[in-house]
């Protein structure tokens, strides 16, 4: 196991450092061969989504310089990088990749979408050739850890985005979404994305108002909605029910004297406000009257960050699983690790065999067949019986830390030869069908 | 026999009580399915304690206790209408504290009731009586929902986060609880006023308006009806209508009050 892992998330930098990091999908392919092709590098992978990007690799000898690959791709500096990134080696970068997989590291913590990317990562690089056998395994291993923690686990269940949290307001303040009118002002990305969840859950009507009409129409038009001038905002404003605002003003556009004009108008039926500008969109004077329900980004992430701290809970039962999981994976690598040798020294003691067997019989002569089948016995109990003993110490090894010492004395005092870097695959799925047989 | 079971129904509606206690602290499913079920079986113990009242004597029907008996009862048939078209029973916060003091009230004795004079208006006195307390109780039920309404309000102003997970439901369907109540009674108040003004018509000949009950009465139906009339017209809602429902509860409550000052509807003491 000689897992090497480095990276920034949105912990360990701020939001500067990552963006210089991050790497556009088009570009990810290149970089990670790049990474592969890097000295000491043999399998690599790179996640990077908005907040984090991690190389991971399997290195040739347990230690390889990423910080120097990081410094070269990116052209930063080790002042500029070096104290915001985290490192970790096996098993702390098998525990670390579980995490992630499992959501347990993400801002976050339980949010879905993390595994879609990671497994996104996982087919680009395996697509370059950069993923193969130690990679693939701790991926595959990572997927499945995934799949149990969100099954066994409520870590994903109440809803922690801002999007979703804006829907489950709105819910507490009108029941069924059922019908209800949705007024976006600003057409943003993130407006679009609250609207979006209120249509999903019910809401009918949309009504999209930008200082720059067309933008408004282009809005409008994906959500077969109306686009309002913003001159007539005031006028038309009454008609919905739910209102994301984030345009780009510098002082608040909703006021009191706006707030009791629509209440009027709807015979104090209650409105709720999403600003997500900043500055406000809608003045604190016209949050406080009776029936105008206004929550701003802070708010929203408020709200975000209590259903974090119930999730947290879950979280530490989640801990507990990538724990175990981290252990019994640990356990598989090693036996693993000696499988390949087991494998190599039955071949080469059965060469040897072969050859005595063949290099005799020409003394010999024509055997009889059970003359054939007395000297294939006789010659292949030696061979197990001198067999067993190390074999069997392999096995022991496997379990315990001295793994790679005593594989290492095997294969000198055998002479077997090291195997080619290409053949990862290829051993991993041999491996694989050992594993199966014991 | 009516008073025993009345207090097997008050015990049921005991359990209601503590429900109202803790849900406002914790929301608990299992407790609010015991709550209900202890509160449907105190109305079938209720209902058996009303009918054998009405079947022994209606004369008794005009008595204090039994008055408040009905109230509570219809109050919890509010209750559980809205539990079935609502699916929500935190209309009980309210409901079964009020449910539970009245039928307490009422079970603590059997009360004879001497008012004669209007035995010969039976028919219209009952109709009076049921129609009056079904006003009441849509009343007390409109009283409730406005005081849920302020505090989810609060809640939702408030803006602490843990309050989302709240039992109550949704501002707009306690707005229409408390609405449809309101609706819903005050055609009951209006024809229990009228009623009752024709018995009195008939056995005295003429209504007495100096009288503090008819006097507090009319004040109370006017409050019913400016509610009616501001939430149909202008949507008032919240704190204004909390405002109002509260003024036109105490209204009630004093009118009821008036019983013991009024020379012309008097229960026996």
């Amino acid at each position: 196991m000689r897992y090497q892992l480095i990276g920034v998330n949105h912990k360990s930098a701020p939001l500067e450092v990552r963006e210089r990091l991050a790497i556009p999908e088009s570009k990810l392919p290149d970089c990670c061969r790049d990474l592969n092709a890097h000295p000491g590098i043999e399998e690599a992978m790179i996640i990077s989504t908005c907040n984090r990007v991690e190389m991971i690799t399997h290195t040739t000898n347990g230690s390889a310089d990423l910080r120097g690959f990081l410094h070269n791709h990116f052209r930063l500096t080790a002042e500029e990088l070096d104290s915001h990134l985290y490192e970790f080696r096996e098993k702390e970068a098998v525990r670390h990749i579980f995490r992630v997989a499992s959501s347990l590291d993400s801002m976050v913590v339980g949010e879905a979408q993390i595994l879609g990317q990671v497994k996104e990562a996982y087919a680009t690089a395996r697509a370059v050739g950069a993923v193969r056998g130690q990679l693939d395994q701790l991926f595959t291993r990572a997927f499945a850890v995934a799949k149990r923690v969100r099954t066994e686990t409520a870590v994903g269940s109440s809803s922690v985005s801002i999007a979703s949290v804006a829907v489950e307001l709105a819910k507490k303040i009108f029941g069924s979404l059922q019908g209800k009118t949705v007024f976006i002002v600003g057409a943003g990305k993130m407006s679009e994305l609250a609207a979006r969840h209120l249509m999903a859950h019910g809401c009918t009507s949309i009504f999209v108002s930008n200082r720059t009409y067309d933008r408004a129409i282009g809005l409008a038009q994906k959500f077969n909605g109306q686009a309002i001038k913003f001159d007539d905002l005031y006028n038309t404003c009454d008609r919905a029910d739910i209102v994301i605002t984030s345009t780009g003003a510098p002082h608040a556009i909703f006021r009191r004297e706006h707030g009791e004009q629509f209440l009027t108008r709807r015979k104090n039926k209650p409105m709720f406000f999403i600003d997500i500008a900043v500055p406000r969109d809608v003045s604190p004077e016209m949050a406080k009257l009776d029936g105008i329900f206004a929550y701003d980004i802070d708010d929203l992430q408020q709200a975000v960050t209590s259903h974090v701290a119930d999730r947290r809970k879950e979280a530490e039962l989640a801990e507990a699983i990538i724990t175990s999981e981290v252990e019994r994976f640990e356990a598989k690598l090693h036996t693993l690790d000696v499988v390949p040798t087991i494998v190599s020294l039955q071949d080469h003691l059965e060469t040897i065999r072969q050859a005595e067997i063949d290099r005799v019989r020409t003394r010999m002569g024509t055997l009889t067949p059970e003359q054939e089948m007395a000297v294939e016995a006789l010659t292949r109990g030696i061979i197990n019986k001198v067999m067993h003993t190390p074999i069997t110490t392999l096995k022991t090894a496997a379990k315990e830390a001295e793994a790679t010492t005593v594989i290492d004395v095997v294969r000198r005092l055998f002479n077997l030869r090291e195997k080619d870097k290409d053949s990862g695959t290829r051993d991993a799925n041999k491996s694989r069908e050992v594993e199966k047989q014991q | 026999m009516p008073i025993l079971w009345l207090r097997f129904a008050l015990a049921c509606y005991f359990v209601g009580l503590t429900y109202a206690f803790f849900a406002l602290r914790r929301t608990s499913d299992l407790f609010s399915r015991i709550a209900l079920h202890a509160a449907s079986l105190g109305m079938v113990f209720h209902f058996v304690s009303l009918v054998e009242l009405f079947l022994s004597d209606h004369v008794l029907w005009t008595s204090v206790h039994n008055g408040e008996s009905l109230l509570a009862f219809l109050s919890m048939t509010f209750f559980m209408v809205i539990y079935s078209i609502y699916k929500t029973t935190s209309p009980g916060v309210v409901v079964f504290p009020v449910v539970f003091f009245l039928t307490f009230v009422a079970a603590i004795d059997e009360q004879p009731v001497l008012q004669t004079s209007f035995i010969q208006h039976k028919g219209w006195l009952i109709a009076h009586i049921i129609l009056i307390f079904t006003g009441y109780a849509a009343l007390v039920l409109s009283f409730g929902a406005s005081l849920l309404y302020l505090l989810q309000e609060r809640r939702l102003k408030a803006k602490k986060p843990s309050s989302l997970i709240s039992f109550l439901p949704a501002l707009e369907v306690i707005d229409q609880i408390g609405y449809r109540s309101l609706l819903l009674g005050f055609p009951f108040m209006t024809l229990g006023l009228i009623t009752g003004s024709m018995v009195a018509m008939s056995a005295y000949g003429h209504i007495d308006f100096a009288d503090p009950k008819i006097l507090l009465s009319l004040l109370m139906w006017v409050v019913y009806m400016v509610m009616v009339f501001t939430r149909w017209n202008s949507g008032w809602r919240g704190r204004r209508a909390a405002v109002l429902a509260t003024f036109a509860f105490v209204a009630a409550i004093v009118a009821w009050a008036a019983n013991y000052f009024s020379t012309i509807h008097r229960f026996a003491a």
